[in-house]
């Protein structure tokens, strides 16, 4: 018996998220007397495949077929499930990305396994198999058992540690069988931000609101963030005033995230805000009103016109960073 | 042109929430419920595709008759009919396979759903529906446009988007950005009274998931307020205390 933890690829290099969820599974692994098989998918060279060894993997399969070089949700849902069938994996991981979230509840059907999307920690088996996720979002934890016999999971980033656990690995090249449907849709373009960092994925967040009165000024914003390599979030009214991406918005009805450093600017932290930042392990609000309510919800603030506060906080972070180095 | 438009009923974003004291489930006295946010993106877009070509617009709900309101409200922002499967709604593979067990003999061109439920955030159902119908499912779709039999959508990757080309039929799930959505006006808001509401009992199908209970986040301490004119305190409070930087 396995468990199999599917490892994404981001142009043939896996991310920090893929080495939390190996680290993850890995874990689960030991904790359901598992072993564990990593599945990779598309054009990943050796060395890269066998660093998964470092984080537990003592298997890996590898998907190397021209067809599937490039992401297609309906045949990588066939294959991960194809390969948890034929290793008799019990738990199935994959982490929270956009991708993940497609698969999963694909091969949650196609194994008859109950999912849990956007696990934030170990499932507790004591008694069941007890998986912590957040609800209501934001709002509330979820404990939700999974009574299925085969179990699906996602991680959400940045909510494991990554932790190293030397294994002997085999790689072993896996040959699934595919079917000409699972290619309907067809990928015709990817447009990425060349060096943006992913928010979802993001460890240190930059946010501001309406506070900064228009995308003009959201210089100072980019730079604070290029200056820490945090990514950059905002408020709905500022992603529906089209003075940032939709992609930006952070929230109840944006995107929730999870990074160890959240710092809101110019934001007033409306319930539907916080509801997709409460679970950030460090809030820093920088907001001229002192009543503003995100202040209730903040470890760290600074009370004070962003377009002041800003710029002397950009200066004094040159300054650390020259003198730590 | 006829699409399906799943509609999920859940708290208003303001909803301060509360559970009982097993706490196993919401407390739902005094609690407003809305379409579900996404939902009403995707609903919208439905309607945009099916103005002026003539198509249908049907709205479905896997729930009580306490939801009835919520489904007439689709109705109202101009859906043409819809359908409620009467069942609490028990995880999302229950929901899952009650719609697609419907959109099986519906002939449906398009399903559309939304990205998640804002309650328990399953993010489950639209792909799960694809698969039992054997069909693509495309998730977190911020752009959709139909040219003839296929459909062009864009959907959300870390840092960018994806632009795809899939035969109809489909299932989509909705987020921002797919189409503004609409409120209702006097007009609909009378005919929806009219419009059909049909109610079809469920199909047996196995519960997979259970939610043992729920907690609420810890409250944060006391802010830790530091002076405008001495920003490099905060600096070091996160190097030193927060280990953030
Ligand atoms: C159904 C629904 C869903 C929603 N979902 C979301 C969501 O997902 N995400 C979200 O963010 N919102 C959401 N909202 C909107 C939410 O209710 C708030 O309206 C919104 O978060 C406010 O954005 P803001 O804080 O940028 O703007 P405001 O509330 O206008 O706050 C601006 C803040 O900036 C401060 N400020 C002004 N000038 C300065 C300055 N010079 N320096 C420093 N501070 C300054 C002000 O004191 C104020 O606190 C939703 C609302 C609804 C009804
Ligand atoms: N009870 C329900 N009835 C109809 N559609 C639903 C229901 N629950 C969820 N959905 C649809 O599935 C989407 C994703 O929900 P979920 O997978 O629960 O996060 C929602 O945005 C709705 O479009």
């Amino acid at each position: 018996m396995s468990t199999l933890v599917y490892c994404e690829n981001a142009g043939g290099k896996f991310k920090k998220s893929t080495y939390e969820v190996v680290s993850y599974a890995a874990e689960i692994a030991h904790l359901t007397n598992t072993t564990l098989t990593a599945l990779s998918i598309g054009d990943v060279a050796e060395s890269e495949l066998a660093a998964l060894a470092k984080f537990g993997a003592a298997k890996i399969l590898n998907v190397t077929n021209d067809q599937l070089k490039q992401f297609v949700n309906m045949a990588y849902a066939a294959v991960i499930a194809e390969a948890a069938k034929a290793e008799g994996a019990k738990v199935v991981v994959l982490s929270n990305s956009f991708s993940g979230k497609g698969l999963a509840p694909r091969i949650a059907v196609k194994l008859s396994a109950g999912l849990v999307d956007g696990a934030i920690a170990l499932p507790d088996v004591s008694s069941g198999f007890k998986v912590r996720k957040s609800a209501f979002s934001g709002k509330a934890f979820a404990d939700v058992d999974i009574t299925s016999e085969v179990k699906v999971l996602t991680l959400v980033p940045n909510s494991y540690k990554v932790v190293e656990k030397p294994q002997t690995v085999s790689i072993t090249a896996f040959d699934p069988k595919l079917s000409e449907n699972s290619f309907a849709a067809m990928v015709k373009e990817i447009v990425r931000a060349a060096d943006k960092i992913s928010l979802p994925e993001a460890e240190l967040v930059v946010s501001a609101g309406r506070g900064l009165k228009g995308p003009e000024n959201w210089g100072m914003i980019e730079e604070l963030a290029d200056l820490l390599g945090a990514a950059t979030a905002c408020s709905k009214p500022v992603s529906d005033a089209h003075w940032r991406p939709h992609s930006e918005h952070v929230g109840q009805t944006g995107i929730s995230i999870s990074p160890n450093l959240y710092i809101a600017i110019g934001i007033s932290g409306a319930i539907q805000h916080l509801a997709g930042v409460s679970s950030s392990k460090n809030i820093v609000v920088i907001n001229k009103d002192p009543e503003a309510p995100f202040f209730k919800a903040a470890d760290y603030g600074i009370v004070g016109d962003a377009f002041d506060v800003v710029p002397k906080l950009i200066e004094a972070i040159k300054k650390f960073k020259a003198a730590n180095g | 042109m006829k699409i399906l438009v799943c509609i999920s009923n859940v708290p208003d974003t303001t909803t301060k929430i509360n559970f009982s004291s097993d706490n196993k489930s919401l407390v739902t006295t005094g609690i407003q419920y809305i379409i579900n946010p996404y939902d009403e993106i995707a609903l919208t877009r439905a309607l945009e595709l099916t103005e002026g070509s003539g198509g249908t617009v049907t709205v479905i709900n896997v729930g009580e008759p306490s939801t009835d309101p919520t489904i007439r409200k689709a109705l109202a922002i101009g859906a043409t009919d819809a359908i409620r499967i009467n069942a609490a709604p028990r995880d999302a593979y229950f929901v899952a396979q009650q719609i697609a067990h419907v959109a099986k003999s519906g002939g449906y061109d398009l399903i559309l759903a939304g990205r998640e439920s804002i309650d328990y955030n399953g993010s489950q159902v639209a792909a799960m529906i694809g698969e039992i119908l054997d069909i693509p499912s495309i998730s977190i779709c911020k752009s959709l446009t139909i040219d003839g039999s296929n459909a062009i959508l864009e959907r959300e990757i870390e840092g960018g988007k994806e632009v795809l080309n899939c035969p109809l039929p489909l299932v989509a799930s909705a987020t921002e950005g797919m189409a503004e959505p609409r409120i209702p006006n006097m007009r609909g808001i009378m005919s929806a009274r009219t419009k059909p509401l049909s109610v079809v009992e469920p199909v047996e199908v196995p519960v997979l998931t259970e939610v043992m209970g729920y907690d609420k986040p810890k409250p944060r301490g006391q802010v830790n307020l530091v002076d405008p004119d001495k920003v490099e305190d905060l600096v070091n409070l996160l190097h030193t205390q927060a280990k953030v930087i």
